[in-house]
């Protein structure tokens, strides 16, 4: 992203670099993880043809190979590319402000099920964010929950998960 | 001619009332997808996908293809008045139509653009229709290992016409295969990868990954660029539809260029994102007001709008003849059929032609039906994108998660999906290319059988792959390909050195 790239050195958070880095690394582990697992099934040539394991071994044997490069190309030829940053702070915690949010959502829908944790969501959002009115925020949520429920539950059969903990909707009927 | 009878009964087949009225609205969906930030027609469409699980396959993919027509429209709309691209490969769609639009004559920019995608769209669907069928038959006489090398083929043109790094393209399309592999094994019947997890028996679904990448990696990119949108007024007047069409008939040779640069990029996998900025590209240098491009020519919207239709239109002609999708969305569609229970490939032309004819019959309804819904509600549509993004993003977020869910009915799947957001946000922003993923966690299995039946013929030797002259035709191209980056680099090289 060549906008964020002349941005002062102060405010990253991390450098390309550094991520390029650390991409590499997870990749190589990836990597080490399937050729492991590959190698448990057998990878070799079986009775019967080739094994389990035999296409994955060589997919695992190539990203090794093409990450060490990759690796290797951060590492030692973009010493100088130090100062670009791959984020800087304000970004980030806007990146931040949408993403633990999710999280705490998607958490939601697994305990509490789907529709009040999507209006909770949507409502929190839109006053946290969006500076609306609460009022503004409950019309907009409520409707969107109420949507697809008519869409899911009601017209195309299919159920969406309405909490594994304890389903705050039961006393309107929705089982 | 065979091909125009089959056409007419597909005819028959898609005009029924019903499909008539899918199309419809796959087409508003579609172009509604293509103007929100984060849906895309790659996401939009395998998040609509679970939906048309009770419908009758012909049905289902009618109105599928058409969300994409539509997505494939929806994303010139942003970029001319917006000057943001609602999708990847109206990028230079932007360079001409925003200056355009602050010019005053947006209308006159939406209607090049429109047409021009009709233009490229119709054209690519002709192709479809007369070559589609060639390739079938011809693909027909394919073993195992004519598929495979078709399959290394697709790959390794991804290698050699990615911009960015070969080592990265290839490490993300490794990551797909290797993600494609964990489950139950089809041949053995052993399961892979899980590691004793339960969850991962299903292993990973193409559908969760290509929501999680395009759709919450979208929302976490434009949130971090911030989005203020300051858009130009949109209305079309019939008049000016009328005298931009006087015009356009001057540009025909850039449409034309346009349209073949589309349909080369469309059915080798290069896509609709390089076919519009190689389109501009050539343009630019062959046009006798070059140096204007960039302030407001007609001719800059018309090559890439012409060329990103036609690509993104002939990367269905892979995935009917051959099985092989040539773009993200056309891999969706692909997982659409396999649901359907249908088998993408050449015999699907033989087994099925009432579902290939309805869906080629189909592109020419929808992509007409496409022009007439644009050109008549871009207000509409430009409306939407003045909803402020912190109503618009949670709300997508919403829909991403409950189109992860219906997948599978599994809440794993949800969590998967932000962990494939998180991915595509750190993929695009250190250049790793996921379409290329997308489509290798889409194949794997397949290309994987083909390998294996391949090595049970020749007993592991490595030579079935040159053992005919198609066979071994098709890997040298394959090679070929793959090592172009380090190719090109030598001649380059020569050049300065000559120089």
């Amino acid at each position: 992203m060549s906008e964020h790239t002349n941005q002062s050195n102060e405010d990253s958070v991390v450098s390309v670099r550094a991520m390029d880095i650390i991409t590499a690394l997870l990749f190589l582990l990836v990597g080490l993880i399937v050729m492991i697992g590959s190698l448990k099934l057998g990878a070799s040539w079986g009775s019967d043809g080739p094994e389990a394991g035999y296409f994955p071994f060589y997919i695992s044997l190539i990203i090794l190979l093409s990450s060490t490069v990759t690796l290797y190309q951060a590492v030692i030829v973009d010493k100088n590319k130090e100062t670009e940053t791959f984020l800087v702070k304000e970004p980030f915690k806007q990146v931040m402000a949408v993403l633990l949010p999710a999280i705490v959502f998607v958490l939601g829908v697994q305990l509490i099920g789907i529709y009040v944790s999507s209006a909770l969501y949507i409502a929190i959002f839109m006053v946290w964010l969006g500076k609306y009115p609460i009022w503004k925020a409950t019309v907009v949520s409520v409707g969107v929950s109420v949507a697809l429920y008519l869409m899911f539950e009601f017209w195309f059969q299919v159920p969406l998960p309405h909490g594994s903990w304890f389903n705050p909707l039961e006393f309107v009927g929705v089982n | 001619m065979e091909e125009i009878s089959a056409l007419f009964n597909g005819f028959a087949v898609a005009m029924t009332p019903f499909n008539l009225l899918l199309m419809l609205v796959g087409v508003t969906l579609g172009v509604i997808i293509g103007v929100l930030p984060g849906l895309g027609g790659a996401n939009g469409i395998a998040i609509l996908l679970p939906l048309t699980f009770t419908m009758p396959p012909t049905s289902a993919i009618i109105m599928l293809s058409c969300i994409y027509w539509g997505a494939l429209f929806g994303g010139a709309i942003t970029s001319i008045l917006f000057n943001i691209p609602g999708e990847p490969w109206s990028v230079a769609t932007t360079f001409d139509g925003y200056p355009m639009a602050r010019n005053g004559k947006a209308g006159e920019a939406l209607t090049a653009a429109f047409t021009s995608s009709f233009v490229g769209a119709f054209f690519a669907i002709v192709m479809i229709t007369f070559l589609a069928p060639l390739v079938a038959k011809f693909a027909l006489q394919f073993g195992p290992p004519e598929f495979f090398s078709v399959y290394l083929l697709t790959f390794c043109s991804f290698v050699g016409m990615n911009k960015g790094s070969p080592f990265k393209t290839i490490s993300a399309m490794m990551l797909g295969f290797a993600l494609a592999t964990v489950g139950m094994d089809t041949v053995t019947g052993q399961l892979r990868l899980t590691f004793g997890h339960p969850e991962l028996m299903r292993g990973f679904d193409f559908l969760i990954a290509v929501i999680g990448l395009f759709g919450i990696g979208e929302i976490l990119l434009s949130m971090e660029e911030g989005l203020a949108f300051q858009g130009a007024a949109a209305k079309i007047r019939g008049k000016v539809v009328l005298d931009t069409w006087k015009q356009l008939p001057k540009y025909w040779a850039t449409s034309l260029r346009s349209c073949l640069i589309g349909c080369w990029m469309g059915i080798t996998p290069g896509g609709a994102t390089p076919a519009s900025f190689m389109a501009y590209g050539v343009a630019k240098r062959v046009s006798k007001d070059g140096e204007k491009f960039g302030t407001g020519k007609m001719e800059g919207i018309v090559a890439p709008e012409t060329a990103a239709h036609a690509a993104g239109t002939s990367a269905l002609l892979p995935m009917l003849s051959l099985g092989i999708p040539g773009s993200p969305t056309a891999a969706v569609l692909l997982g659409g059929l396999l649901i359907w229970g249908l088998q993408p490939g050449p015999l699907l032309f033989v087994e099925k032609p009432d579902f290939v004819w309805g869906l080629i019959a189909s592109m020419y309804l929808g992509n007409l039906a496409g022009l007439f819904v644009v050109l008549t509600c871009v207000p509409l549509f430009a409306s939407i994108l003045r909803i402020p993004f912190s109503i618009i993003a949670p709300v997508i977020i919403v829909i991403c998660a409950v189109g992860a869910y219906t997948v599978h009915n599994a809440m794993f799947d949800v969590w998967l999906m932000l962990g494939f957001g998180v991915l595509g946000y750190i993929f695009k922003k250190l250049d790793y290319p996921m379409a290329p993923m997308v489509l290798a966690l889409v194949l794997g299995d397949r290309a994987e059988d083909s390998f294996r039946q391949s090595m049970l013929f020749s007993q592991g030797s490595l030579d079935i792959f040159f053992s005919n002259p198609l066979v071994g035709g098709i890997t040298s191209l394959a090679l070929l390909l793959l090592f172009w980056p380090l190719i090109g680099k030598l001649i380059s090289k020569k050049k300065t050195a000559a120089v």
